[in-house]
C-alpha cells in the first residue's frame, strides 16, 4: 500500500546546497508551525502574528542540545505560496548545521518534501493557475523519478542489507503475535511480552549504532564545509591547491554567488571537503586593505571546519590573534606554514589546545596527511572507516531511523506498563513500516505471506 | 424449455440462500422492497457444508458488524448454538473473539423459518440459469423451469455451487456443495455478459460417528461458563447452560506416513485440482507436505449438532481417496476405530473476479446486478454474510433512487474486507484476518454497536425500541468517562493499602480516577472501591466500554489520529468516468491498474499495488486541472 501523504506536513532546504551564507529550511503543512515551534526555543511560534520573523534558537527537543540560532519566519494559511501554513528557518551555519535542522524537523512530525512538492502543493490548493498545470505534472514525473533513482543510489548497499534483515526480523516476530490472535487454539509458541521486548531492544541498539554512523555518512555523501582563513601570505593558495590537486580526477570548480569567492571540492582521503577561501586567492594589492579578517568572519561563520594557517617563519600576529579568538568554538586545525623555512613561531605562544596545532609545509608537501587525520579525529568516531559498514547518508533515511527508534521507545513503554501484547503490536508495525519507507519495499500483504510460511495453521 | 413471464414482479430478487443470500434478501426486504429469494434447495437454506461453527478471531466482530447493522446471522446462531467460547482473553480487547459451534441443521431450520416469516419476502425453489439484461443493466432471472421474473436489482450469491466439481481421488464429478445439484448454465451467462471468470478450491474434512470415537484420547475443550450473546439484542438471561464440548487430538507420524505413501493419488499434487486454494485452509496432505517437519498436527473434534452422532473431523480437510481417508483417521489417537459417515472432499468452483465489483458490489460489467459471498472469491460464513448484507442493502437503496452504502475500513472489519476484494482482487479464497485491518483497535467486537448502529437505524433495519436502548447506552458510558475524568481519587489508607498490596509507592497527592484506571492492576470493578458508584447502576456493557475507553486511551489516539488522515484522502473523490488515457505522465503499471479497478477515492488508489505517490500526485493535479477549467467555464 502506498503511503498516504498527501496531508503530511512536508520540509526540505530550499536554498542551493553548499551556496550562500544562509540556507533556509522551508516547512508547509497543517503541523509546520507546530512542529517549528516543537524544535525552537526562544520565542512560542504558535502565538507570533502571521508573516511576521522572528529570534530563535533551534535545538534538539531529546537532548536540548543548541543546533543553531536562527530567524523564523511564520507564515499562516492561506496568503502563502502552497496555501498551507508555512514556516521558513533561516539557518546561518553550515552545511552540517543546515542538514541537522532538517533531520530535526523531520524527527519531530515533517517529512522530508518530494522535489516539486511545494510546487505541486501551491497547484493543488488553487495558487497556482491552469496554465502550469502541465508543467506542474511533467516537474513531479521527472523530478520524482530522478529522486527515486537518488534514494536508490544513495542507499549503501550495505545499509540496504542490514535494513532488510532488520525487517525480516520484526516481520517474524509480528507473524507469530498474529499467528497467536488468529488461531489461538494453535499450539504454536506463545510470543511473550519478555521476548518482545527483548527484540525491541536489539533493535533499538542496531538502530543507534546506524545513526552514530549518520553525520559521518552525510559529510561522505555531500562534503565537508572547510573555510580556509589566515592574513595574507600565510600560504593558503598553496594549501588549497595542494588539498585540491591531491586528486586531480574528482576536483571541480564551483563558481560560488559571489564572485570573489571559490569553492573547490578535494577529496582527502576519502572524505570531501567543499574547500572556501575567500579573498586569499584572488587577493589584489589595491583590495588587500579591506579584506582580511572581515571577509574571513563570514567564511568561519558558514563552515563546518575551519582551517586556520598560520606562518611558522613570523611571530604570530594582532590579526593572527583576532582569527585563533573568532574560531575559538569552530572544529578547526591550526595550520602551521612554512615548516621548510627556519622556524620563528612558538607553538606554546598560540592559545589552544595543542591537538589542534599541525605542522606544515605547503609548498614541499608535507604534513599533509597530519591534516587528514585531525579531520578524522574531528568529525569521524571510526565507525565508517571501516570496510562495508553500513552507512545512513542523508536527512531523510535519519529522520525515519528516528521515528522507527521513537516506535521502538513507544513498544518498550508499552511492555513496561503491561500493555497487551496486540495493542503493543501497533508500534512494533509502525517501526517495520518506517524501515521499509527507507529502503521503499513494501509488497503486499507481507505479513500475511510470512504468517502462512512460517505457521502450518487451518482447518 | 419454454419460458414464461411471472406476473409476479420484484424490486430485489436474491439467486442462493446460502448465508451471503439470507442476508440479501432479509435487508432488502426490511427495507420495504418487495423480495424474492430463490435457491436450487430449500433443505439447504443458511447450510454450513463445512465446520458446525460461527465467529472466531476477525470472523466473531464481523458477526456483531452483521447485528449492529440490523442482520441475522448473530440472532441465528444465539439461538442455535450448542457451546460458546471466548478466544483471545489474555489479550487486548481489539482482539478477543467469540466463537460459538452450531447445531447445524437447527441453524438452517431457524433461519429458514425466519425468512418464511419475514414479510415482503417470497422464498422459493428454483435454480437460476440466466439473467434478464438490457443495455448492460440486469432487470430480472430467468429459472431452470422457465420463469422469468422481473426485479428492479438481481443480487447473486451462488456460492460453490458455480460449474462446482466434487474430487475425492480418483473420483471427481460435477457437483455444488455436499452433493447438491451444481449450477452450471449460469456461469455460462456470465461469461456471456463478459465476467471474468476465475477458478477457486476449497475443500472439506471427513465426518465420523461419535459412538466409534474413543473421547479418552483426547482433550476436553468445554464451552465457557460466562454468558454471552453474539447480538446486542439477545438476552443474557438466554444463555446455554447445556453446553456440548468439542475434542482435541493429533495426527503422528504414522498419519503423515499413511499420506506420504499415496501421494501419488493425491489430487492436490497429481495435478487434477486446478483451482487455488487458500493457504490458511490447507488440507491434511498439504500440511504434511509443506511443514515436513512437524511431528504432529491438531484435530478438533466439533459435534455436528445435539440430534446427530455426527462429528467433525477439523483441520483434517483432504480429498485423498476415500480407502486413504479411512487409513488416515484410523492411525489418530482415538480414531483407530471410528467409522466414516462422509468422506473429505476438495470442491472446485467458478468465482467473479472481484475486481470487477464497485465498493456497492454491483457489478461494473452490468448494472442493478450485485455478487456477494463466496462466488466473489471469499471463504467462510461470516464473509458470505456481510457481503450478503452489504449487497442487499445496496440493491434496497438502488430501487429507493438513494446513495449507496459502503463502510470504510476505519468503521467495519465488513469494510476493510469489500475494499481489499475490490481495489486487489485475491489470487485464493479470501478470508478475514484480524492483520488485514489497519485499526483493529477501532475495530473491536465490544463497540460493533457503537460503530454501527446509527447506520442501521438509518437505513430502516434497527428498530426504533433497540435504537433507544442503544443512545442510553451511549449516553451512559460518555457521562461515566466524563465522571472519571473530573473525579480524584484521594490518598487514604484503603488506596494505600490497595497499593502497597501490589508492591506499589503508596499515593501522596490525588489522583483522577481516570488516570488511576489506566494502570495494569486496576480494573473498574476495583476503581469502584475507591471513588463513589455511578448515580444510576451501570451494566457491564456500559462499563466494558468506559474502562476499554480510558486504559486504552493513548493507543486509540493513535489510531484515532491515522483514520483522520485517511478520510482526507477517501474525501478525495475521482470522477467515476475518468478517461486515464488523458492523464499524461503515469506510469505504465499504474495506468493499467486504474484503468482496471477504477477507484472511486484517491485513497482507494493509493491502496492498489503498482500505483505509486508520483502516479497519485498527478492524479490529483490532473483532477484539479478539470476542477479550475469547469469553475472557468461556469464563470
Amino acid at each position: 500500500m502506498t503511503e498516504i501523504t498527501e496531508f503530511d506536513t512536508i520540509a526540505a532546504i530550499s536554498t542551493p546546497s553548499g551556496e550562500g551564507a544562509i540556507a533556509i529550511v522551508r516547512l508547509s503543512g497543517e503541523q509546520a508551525v507546530a512542529v517549528a515551534n516543537k524544535v525552537t526555543r526562544g520565542c512560542n511560534l504558535t502565538k507570533v502574528a502571521s508573516h511576521t520573523i522572528n529570534y530563535s534558537h533551534v535545538i534538539d527537543p531529546q537532548t536540548q542540545e543548541v543546533i543553531d540560532e536562527v530567524m523564523v519566519s511564520v507564515m499562516r494559511a492561506p496568503k502563502t505560496f502552497t496555501r498551507e501554513d508555512v514556516v521558513e528557518i533561516n539557518t546561518h551555519g553550515g552545511l552540517m548545521a543546515t542538514n541537522r535542522v532538517l533531520q530535526i524537523l523531520l524527527s519531530n512530525g515533517a517529512r522530508l518534501a518530494e522535489p516539486g512538492e511545494f510546487t505541486k502543493r501551491a497547484f493543488l490548493n488553487g495558487r497556482i493557475d491552469l496554465t502550469q498545470a502541465e508543467s506542474v505534472m511533467d516537474l513531479i514525473r521527472s523530478k520524482t523519478d530522478r529522486a527515486m533513482q537518488q534514494a536508490l543510489n544513495q542507499l549503501d548497499g550495505s545499509l540496504a542489507h542490514l535494513i532488510k534483515n532488520l525487517r525480516q526480523e520484526i516481520l517474524e516476530v509480528l507473524a507469530q503475535v498474529e499467528v497467536n490472535i488468529d488461531y489461538p487454539e494453535y499450539d504454536n509458541d506463545e510470543l511473550t511480552l519478555q521476548m518482545l521486548l527483548e527484540k525491541a531492544q536489539q533493535v533499538q541498539s542496531q538502530i543507534q549504532q546506524l545513526l552514530k554512523t549518520a553525520s559521518e555518512g552525510q559529510i561522505i555523501n555531500e562534503g565537508l564545509k572547510t573555510a580556509i582563513v589566515g592574513k595574507p601570505n600565510v600560504g593558503k593558495s598553496s594549501l588549497l591547491n595542494v588539498l585540491a590537486h591531491q586528486d586531480r580526477a574528482i576536483v571541480t570548480d564551483v563558481a560560488g554567488t559571489t564572485r570573489d569567492v571559490i569553492e573547490q571540492l578535494a577529496n582527502v582521503n576519502g572524505i570531501p571537503l567543499q574547500l572556501v577561501d575567500t579573498a586569499g586567492i584572488h587577493e589584489t594589492a589595491d583590495k588587500v586593505e579591506k579584506i582580511g579578517v572581515d571577509r574571513s568572519m563570514q567564511a568561519i561563520d558558514t563552515a563546518d571546519l575551519i582551517l586556520l594557517v598560520l606562518d611558522g617563519s613570523r611571530f604570530l600576529s594582532a590579526e593572527d590573534q583576532q582569527l585563533l579568538q573568532l574560531t575559538k568554538n569552530k572544529k578547526r586545525i591550526i595550520v602551521v606554514n612554512k615548516a621548510d623555512l627556519p622556524q620563528i613561531l612558538d607553538l606554546k605562544t598560540i592559545d589552544c589546545d595543542p591537538q589542534e596545532i599541525v605542522q606544515i609545509s605547503a609548498v614541499a608537501q608535507q604534513g599533509i596527511d597530519q591534516i587528514e587525520q585531525n579531520i578524522q579525529r574531528l568529525f569521524f568516531t571510526g565507525i565508517t572507516t571501516q570496510q562495508n559498514t553500513a552507512v545512513v547518508t542523508n536527512a531523510r533515511q535519519v529522520g525515519l531511523l528516528k521515528q522507527a527508534q521513537q516506535a521502538l521507545s513507544d513498544v518498550v513503554a508499552g511492555i513496561k506498563q503491561q500493555m497487551p501484547i496486540d495493542l503493543v503490536q501497533i508500534d512494533m508495525t509502525n517501526c517495520w513500516d518506517k524501515l521499509g519507507e527507507i529502503t521503499g519495499e513494501s509488497a503486499p500483504d507481507e505479513l500475511i505471506t510470512q504468517l502462512f510460511s512460517q505457521f502450518c495453521v487451518g482447518k | 424449455m419454454k419460458e414464461y413471464i411471472s406476473t409476479e414482479n420484484y424490486d430485489v430478487i436474491v439467486v442462493g440462500a446460502g448465508h451471503a443470500g439470507s442476508e440479501a434478501a432479509l435487508a432488502a426486504a426490511r427495507m420495504g422492497q418487495k423480495t424474492l429469494l430463490l435457491t436450487i434447495n430449500l433443505d439447504m437454506v443458511a447450510f454450513m457444508p463445512c465446520n458446525p461453527s460461527i465467529g472466531g478471531p476477525a470472523k466473531g466482530i464481523v458477526v456483531r458488524e452483521i447485528d449492529a447493522l440490523g442482520g441475522q446471522m448473530a440472532k441465528n446462531i444465539d439461538a442455535t448454538y450448542i457451546q460458546m467460547r471466548m478466544l483471545n482473553t489474555g489479550k487486548g480487547p481489539a482482539v478477543r473473539a467469540l466463537r460459538a459451534q452450531a447445531d447445524k441443521n437447527e441453524y438452517h431450520q431457524v433461519m429458514k423459518n425466519t425468512l418464511e416469516k419475514e414479510p415482503n419476502l417470497t422464498l422459493r425453489q428454483a435454480m437460476v440459469e440466466r439473467l434478464l439484461v438490457k443495455d448492460g443493466s440486469c432487470y430480472g432471472v430467468v429459472t431452470n423451469t422457465g420463469a422469468q421474473y422481473q426485479g428492479k436489482a438481481v443480487v447473486l450469491t451462488a456460492g460453490t455451487s458455480s460449474r462446482g466439481k466434487i474430487i475425492i481421488g480418483e473420483l471427481m464429478y460435477s457437483s455444488g456443495p455436499n452433493n447438491s445439484i451444481p449450477s452450471i448454465k449460469l456461469s455460462e451467462n456470465l461469461e456471456q455478459l463478459g465476467f471474468q471468470l476465475q477458478r477457486f478450491k476449497t475443500g472439506t474434512p471427513p465426518r465420523v460417528d461419535k459412538n466409534t470415537v474413543d473421547f479418552t484420547q483426547m482433550e476436553e475443550q468445554p464451552g465457557d461458563q460466562t454468558p454471552r450473546t453474539f447480538s446486542f439484542e439477545t438476552p443474557i438471561t438466554d444463555y446455554l447452560k447445556d453446553q456440548v464440548s468439542c475434542w482435541m487430538t493429533y495426527t503422528n507420524e504414522q498419519t503423515h506416513q499413511i499420506i506420504r505413501d499415496n501421494l501419488d493419488r493425491a489430487p492436490m499434487f497429481s495435478g487434477v485440482i486446478e483451482g487455488v486454494g487458500p493457504r490458511y485452509c490447507p488440507s491434511i496432505e498439504d500440511k504434511v507436505v509443506r511443514f515436513a517437519d512437524k511431528p504432529r498436527h491438531q484435530i478438533f473434534m466439533e459435534p455436528e449438532g445435539r440430534h446427530t452422532q455426527e462429528y467433525y473431523v477439523g483441520d483434517f480437510s483432504t480429498s485423498m481417496p476415500e480407502d486413504v481417508q479411512q487409513e488416515m483417521l484410523h492411525s489418530v489417537a482415538g480414531l483407530e476405530h471410528a467409522q466414516m459417515m462422509r468422506p473429505g472432499y476438495a470442491i472446485e468452483y467458478d468465482v467473479v473476479e472481484p475486481w470487477q465489483l464497485k465498493p456497492t458490489l454491483e457489478t461494473k460489467v452490468v448494472a442493478n446486478l450485485y455478487t456477494a459471498g463466496q462466488m466473489n472469491g471469499t471463504s467462510g460464513y461470516e464473509e458470505a454474510a456481510g457481503q450478503g448484507l452489504i449487497a442487499g442493502i445496496n440493491a434496497a437503496l438502488r430501487v429507493q433512487g438513494k446513495d449507496p452504502f459502503i463502510l470504510g475500513r476505519d468503521e467495519a472489519y465488513i469494510g476493510v474486507m469489500i475494499d481489499d476484494l475490490v481495489t486487489k482482487g485475491t489470487n485464493e479464497p479470501y478470508r478475514l484476518l484480524t492483520s488485514r485491518a489497519e485499526y483493529r483497535l477501532i475495530l473491536r467486537h465490544d463497540n460493533a454497536d457503537a460503530r454501527l448502529t446509527q447506520k442501521g437505524f438509518e437505513l430502516g433495519l434497527i428498530s426504533s425500541n433497540r435504537q433507544e436502548v442503544f443512545v442510553k447506552k451511549q449516553a451512559q458510558v460518555a457521562a461515566e468517562i466524563k465522571r472519571l475524568q473530573q473525579t480524584r481519587i484521594k490518598p487514604s489508607a484503603a488506596i494505600n493499602d490497595f497499593l502497597a498490596g501490589l508492591g506499589m509507592k503508596p499515593l501522596k497527592d490525588g489522583m483522577l480516577a481516570a488516570d488511576f484506571l489506566k494502570r495494569p492492576e486496576v480494573n473498574y470493578a476495583t476503581l469502584l472501591q475507591f471513588i463513589a458508584p455511578a448515580p444510576e447502576k451501570l451494566p457491564i456493557a456500559v462499563t466494558e466500554q468506559v474502562e476499554i475507553a480510558l486504559k486504552y486511551a493513548g493507543y486509540i489516539k493513535k489510531e484515532a489520529a491515522q483514520i483522520a488522515h485517511l478520510q482526507k484522502l477517501e474525501a478525495k473523490k475521482i470522477p467515476e468516468n475518468l478517461d486515464y488515457d488523458d492523464v499524461k505522465g503515469l506510469a505504465t503499471e499504474a495506468l493499467q491498474k486504474l484503468k482496471k479497478i477504477n477507484p472511486t477515492t484517491m485513497a482507494q488508489a493509493s491502496r492498489i499495488s503498482g500505483v505509486n505517490p508520483a502516479d497519485l500526485s498527478i492524479l490529483m493535479v490532473y483532477i484539479q486541472r478539470g476542477r479550475i477549467a469547469k469553475v472557468k467555464k461556469e464563470a
